[in-house]
């Protein structure tokens, strides 16, 4: 198993080289000079020379990147053209509520998703597999942007007198404040990284209400999380309702089944103790590599609900042209859906000893 | 049939060498096509993508107005956003007629939604395209030559899988510049790897079985190998998974089209179109929704087409 596990870290260390290297070559293959590509107005000769230094441009190109590779290592993602920043402060600031979002999301896919699955599966060719399967079919081809300005708009106009009204936009209803952990368990004094970690956990503010038993504030964040949630969530659901149900009924066909149904199992248990054990393992690979959908999705409903996460930024800098911010994201959700396939195919191999074996 | 217990004497005679050959061709292709007719999915799928090209074909027919033309330039009355209206449903006759209403620069929506028709669907089918002739040179490459050249090759594929595909074409595009034909290149090139694989994959499956040796001891070139040999065995997965990537396709432009960074104003492209009014929403909630509906359409047309081929050309689902 550490075998596995250590063979498997070693093989995504070329990857984890190749993104940075494919970053930094997109980085210079801007026409014209780097400088003024990326700093466009702002390219003052005293910004230009700090750009040259930086990133050593009068040295071979092996040895920028070298240069680069070494600042990316150390956390250093560059300064934001518009902010004035460092990259790693913005987005160390702005990953919470992207990760907060992402997370919501994905147990919103996986819980209804499996089960839209499961119950597919079991009545097959029944009126409720068939409509979750024209559904499934909807749910895939509907762009994310479309689906969280009609659900923004269902739910915020069409409902806005009713008790099932949702806040079209932002984290919190205005006037609602939620205080960083740091100041709510007394720790303003600590520093450095442990500092950064509690901030980062601070500004995921279900967990920061959840842990101080602020009730009325988790209440009013996760309202304002359904609809971007369910936008985010709708692609990865139905792909995961789609595989869940064949795959269960490939697993529900198989000899073993046949043999619990006719040791006189209960139907329920056939299907959740048996079946499900087997059919979930290709549910679990395609919830890793759904995380792709999860954060593209994210991009575009962050900035429809207005919320300043991960997307919002990436949104902002393009629009800003602010190449280092751009570059920064790439970085960081290249990396990030790197770690999550890293820990999806541990898991699988911890659930199916054939794959290690192999 | 014709081979088991057919009592008819001429039947042997249509046996020659010659014969056996083209029917069966021709029979694998029809099979494939009633297998796909056989599922309701597959049929919705052909019917919404048939309406689809006619729509885009004839556009310049159907449509009432010029899609770029405002309604001030014509000295037709109308305000930002106007709701549809259509004199059958009741819409005063004193009224110009829009069926689906006017955008914010005061243009015919339902004219811009046809002429939207034409450049989603050459979007979906160009780069895929593009995708498809680059990917599947670049895996016939590696699984041909494999040693060094193969594990370089695969090894970029590899890196450039380990994006999220929006992410890297957003990348990309900020390297080239914002329109609708690097938007293309873009997703072209992001979707590289995944033809790039199965081609590979389908070129080291019969890269060593006897007919290609065969073909190579008759003196047969690599070229004439791989195209005549090689090729139509990699054609099922490639066609399958090109015309499910024909949806994505479409979907991640009009995603790229909404970040701003796709299809420009003025071209009537849903995804632009949605991201230009989006600030009228609340008010306005039809100019999101018919291009929505539009692009979910189209996209929704070539997986069904997509899942219908892959299960049609599935020999373990032969029945």
């Amino acid at each position: 198993m550490t075998r596995f596990i250590v063979r498997r870290i070693l093989s995504s260390i070329p990857v984890l080289l190749g993104i940075i290297f494919l970053v930094f070559v997109l980085a210079r293959v801007i026409p014209g000079d780097p400088c003024t590509a990326t700093y466009g107005e702002k390219a003052t000769p005293e910004i230009c020379a700090a750009f040259a230094a930086r990133f050593g441009l009068d040295r071979p190109i092996w040895e920028q990147f070298v240069i680069y590779f070494g600042s990316v290592i150390q956390g250093d993602l560059g300064t934001s053209i518009k902010f004035g920043r460092p990259v790693t402060e913005i987005l160390a600031e702005r990953l919470p509520v992207t990760v907060e979002l992402t997370i919501i999301a994905l147990a919103f896919a996986a819980i209804v998703g499996i089960t839209l699955g499961v119950v597919s599966a079991t009545r097959r060719n029944s009126p409720a597999d068939v409509s979750t399967m024209i559904l499934a079919n909807l749910g895939v081809s509907t762009p994310v942007f479309v689906l969280g300005l009609v659900l923004a708009f269902v739910f915020a106009v069409l409902l806005r007198d009713t008790p099932f009204a949702l806040p079209p936009s932002g984290r919190v209803t205005a006037g609602v404040s939620i205080a960083p952990l740091a100041v709510t368990w007394g720790l303003e004094s600590l520093e450095g990284v442990p500092r950064g970690i509690l901030d980062f956990f601070s500004n995921m503010y279900v967990f920061n209400t959840l842990v101080t038993g602020q009730w009325a504030e988790l209440a009013d964040v996760l309202r304002h999380l359904i609809l971007p949630a369910i936008a985010v969530g709708t692609i990865p659901l139905a792909i995961i309702a789609r595989m869940t149900r064949s795959s269960l009924l490939e697993v529900l066909g198989l000899d073993y089944v046949r043999t619990a149904r006719a040791k006189g199992l209960r139907e329920r248990s056939v299907v959740v103790r048996h079946g499900m054990r087997n059919a979930l393992l290709p549910v679990v690979t395609i919830i890793g590599l759904s995380l792709g959908a999860f954060l593209s999705g994210a991009i575009l409903t962050e900035t429809i609900f207005n919320l300043t996460g991960m997307g919002k930024t990436l949104f902002e800098a393009i629009s800003g042209r602010d190449y280092i911010v751009i570059q920064g994201v790439t970085i960081v959700v290249a990396v990030a859906y790197l770690v999550v396939n890293l820990v999806v195919d541990v898991s699988y191999a911890v659930l199916d000893p054939r794959i290690r074996l192999s | 049939m014709s081979l088991s217990g057919t009592p008819d004497a001429r039947a042997p005679l249509a046996l020659g060498a010659e014969t056996t050959v083209t029917p069966k061709a021709t029979s694998l292709r029809k099979e494939t096509a009633r297998n796909v007719l056989r599922q309701k999915s597959a049929v919705v799928g052909l019917v919404i993508l048939t309406f689809l090209t006619v729509v885009a074909i004839f556009a310049p027919v159907i449509a009432p107005f010029d899609p770029d033309v405002s309604m001030l330039d014509l000295g037709i009355p109308g305000t930002r956003g106007d709701p549809p209206c259509i004199h059958l449903l009741g819409c005063p006759v004193d009224q110009p007629q829009h069926i689906m209403g006017l955008d914010s620069n005061l243009r015919d929506e339902f004219s811009r939604v046809l002429f939207g028709a034409r450049v989603s669907l050459l979007v979906g089918i160009v780069t895929v395209g593009f995708g498809i002739v680059i990917g599947t040179t670049i895996g016939a490459i590696a699984g041909f030559a494999g040693g060094a050249s193969d594990n370089i090759l695969m090894r970029l594929m590899d890196v450039m899988l380990s994006f999220p595909s929006l992410i890297l074409a957003i990348a990309i595009v900020t390297v080239l510049g914002p329109g609708l034909v690097n938007g293309m290149l873009a997703i072209g090139i992001v979707s590289i790897p995944i033809y790039a694989r199965v081609m590979r994959g389908s070129v080291l499956s019969v890269r060593e079985s006897d007919f290609v040796t065969a073909s190579r001891a008759m003196g047969e070139s690599s070229r004439g190998i791989l195209a005549r040999r090689i090729l139509p065995n990699a054609l099922t997965p490639l066609i399958v998974q090109g015309t499910l990537g024909i949806g994505g396709a479409i979907l991640e432009v009009a995603a790229l089209s909404f970040v701003g960074i796709g299809a420009l104003p003025p071209l009537a492209e849903w995804g632009a179109m949605i991201a230009g009014d989006r600030n009228l929403f609340f008010s306005a909630p039809h100019l999101i929704l018919f291009p929505g509906i539009a692009i979910t359409l189209a996209v929704l047309s070539f997986n069904l087409i997509g899942d219908g081929l892959r299960d049609a050309l599935d020999p373990r689902l032969n029945r």
